[in-house]
């Protein structure tokens, strides 16, 4: 997903320049950012609209593709950024970075130098291959759990400031307008969330009998330590298997059996993260944050299972 | 950086390489944070030189704008830019820069990095003011004859200038967490 098309960017001439609070504004080419000692880990990646569908008044037809599919899961190698803040030389009072890529809008977002110090890297590579062309190539910034938006693709520029710049894309775009008209900004990790991926409404239940639940459970807080599953609705819940490995910032599968007795069903999914929080209802998100808010929708989702075995996404 | 560094310790002895304790940062001039670095502060920090004033932003939208904007800029294949104000408490909230960005200095920046679309940081940056004048008064918030410039630019006060609340790292107050 990008907002300015594919840039074609010849790697032998891209620069990441640091410039702004530091003692030594440095430059580095991709051969230079070669030579540092990289990490590797795997995160999620998630756009904050993702589910942004499930904020309307009515349940969708659409299947999880449409409605969770602005996310995804690899593992990233790169060099911290923090790597080369340090080597620039960060100066005191210095609390946010604004990131400039190079595409065509030269796409542009604040970040909180915080985050950016703990774990946020400027990735080369992805599931061991080079960067794509539109994933970034042949650097991008990454920031584990933060809106996928903020993972600046093409990252030329990271500037260090004491403010964020009010970018159109952190005003405009990916804010959380609230029922009093208020809007909140820079929320950006993405909160502890999780979805049923089988059964679906992709596929009916063909006869009473025992079938596997699961699904993924991610949070942008850390890792994902609890996945309950509930059949009734949300009125009880089991606790399922977590498949390891399990890690922070990352996609983590759950699974648990369940037997259906050919009556109807709610097959529910809640998740619960590190930090302790517990991924709300969908009328607790609402009755707090309001419907219209467009971004960061994870509340509990809800599959309707008919007596004929069809399964729908309904509200629950 | 040990076994990076022990490796180029090897390549020293064989060829007499240099050493890199430090990184492998080489100095960046402010040529080439310029050529990079675009992005326009609030407070005006950033912004080139040049001014316009809404009449000849009128004619630039007319050429470069209006086919995807609309004539009075109610959007067509893209956003709607004019008109919102006082919506956003209501079921219908319509979200333009003038009812909603806060920063008046985000409609430069983001005008002359972006577009036109086709084309971006292809217009002089007297259009671009221009063009942002003639899009701040359509909207109501700067007089038909003000010239904006990176003097008065940013103190230009947008109606939803207080309208927004910093979330991170907690959602504040009354947004609290909801469990």
């Amino acid at each position: 997903m990008n907002h300015h098309g594919i840039p074609d960017i010849d790697p032998d001439q891209h620069e990441l320049v640091i410039h702004g609070m530091v003692d030594r504004p440095l430059k580095f080419s991709v051969a230079q950012l070669e030579n540092y000692q990289t990490e590797t880990r795997a995160h999620f990646l998630e756009c904050s609209g993702n589910s942004g569908r499930l904020w309307a008044p009515e349940p969708t037809p659409a299947t999880l593709d449409i409605t969770h599919g602005l996310l995804s899961g690899s593992e990233w190698t790169g060099v911290p950024v923090a790597t080369l803040l340090d080597e620039a030389g960060v100066q005191k009072g210095a609390s946010w970075i604004i990131a400039e890529g190079g595409d065509s809008g030269s796409m542009s977002r604040s970040v909180p130098l915080d985050a950016v110090m703990r774990d946020s890297m400027i990735a080369l590579y992805q599931n061991g291959e080079r960067l794509r062309p539109g994933q970034g190539y042949p650097i991008r910034l990454l920031n584990p759990g933060q809106e996928g938006n903020t993972n600046v693709k093409w990252v030329r520029s990271i500037r260090v400031t004491d403010r964020p710049a009010m970018t159109r894309f952190e005003t405009s775009t990916y804010t959380d307008l609230m029922p009093d008209g208020k809007a909140l900004q820079f929320s950006l990790d993405m909160e502890v969330k999780s979805v049923i991926t089988r059964p679906s409404n992709a596929n009916a239940l063909p006869q009473p009998g025992i079938y596997e639940v699961t699904g993924i459970a991610w949070s942008g807080e850390g890792k994902i330590v609890r996945v309950e599953v509930s059949a009734d609705g949300g009125k009880t819940w089991a606790e399922a298997a977590l498949q390891e490995p399990v890690q922070s910032k990352m996609l983590t599968r759950f699974r648990i059996p369940w037997e259906w007795s050919g009556g109807p069903a709610v097959l529910q999914s809640r998740a619960i993260d590190e930090t302790g929080r517990v991924q709300p209802t969908r009328e607790a998100l609402i009755a707090a944050r309001g419907a219209k808010g467009r971004y960061h929708f994870n509340g509990i989702h809800s599959w309707g299972i008919s007596e004929d075995g069809s399964v729908a996404h309904v509200y629950a | 950086m040990y076994m990076r560094n022990c490796l180029l310790f090897v390549a020293l002895a064989i060829a007499s390489g240099t050493v890199h304790a430090q990184g492998f940062g080489t100095p960046a001039t402010a040529e080439d944070i310029e050529q990079v670095f675009l992005t326009v502060m609030p407070d005006g920090e950033n912004l080139p030189e040049g001014a316009g004033n809404a009449e000849e932003g009128k004619v630039a939208y007319e050429v470069h704008c209006v086919a995807c904007h609309g004539a009075e800029g109610e959007g067509t294949l893209a956003n709607k830019l004019v008109g919102g104000r006082g919506t956003l408490d209501s079921d219908a909230p319509v979200k333009t820069l003038g009812s909603y960005w806060p920063a008046a200095t985000t409609v430069f920046n983001y005008v002359r990095r972006s577009m036109p679309y086709t084309a971006p940081m292809s217009l002089t940056n007297d259009e671009y003011y221009a063009i942002t004048a003639y899009l701040l008064n359509k909207n109501d918030i700067i007089a038909a004859d003000a010239v904006i410039d990176r003097e008065s630019l940013p103190k230009v006060v947008m109606p939803n200038a207080d309208g927004f609340i910093n979330a991170y790292p907690d959602i504040p107050g009354e947004y609290d967490y909801v469990e």
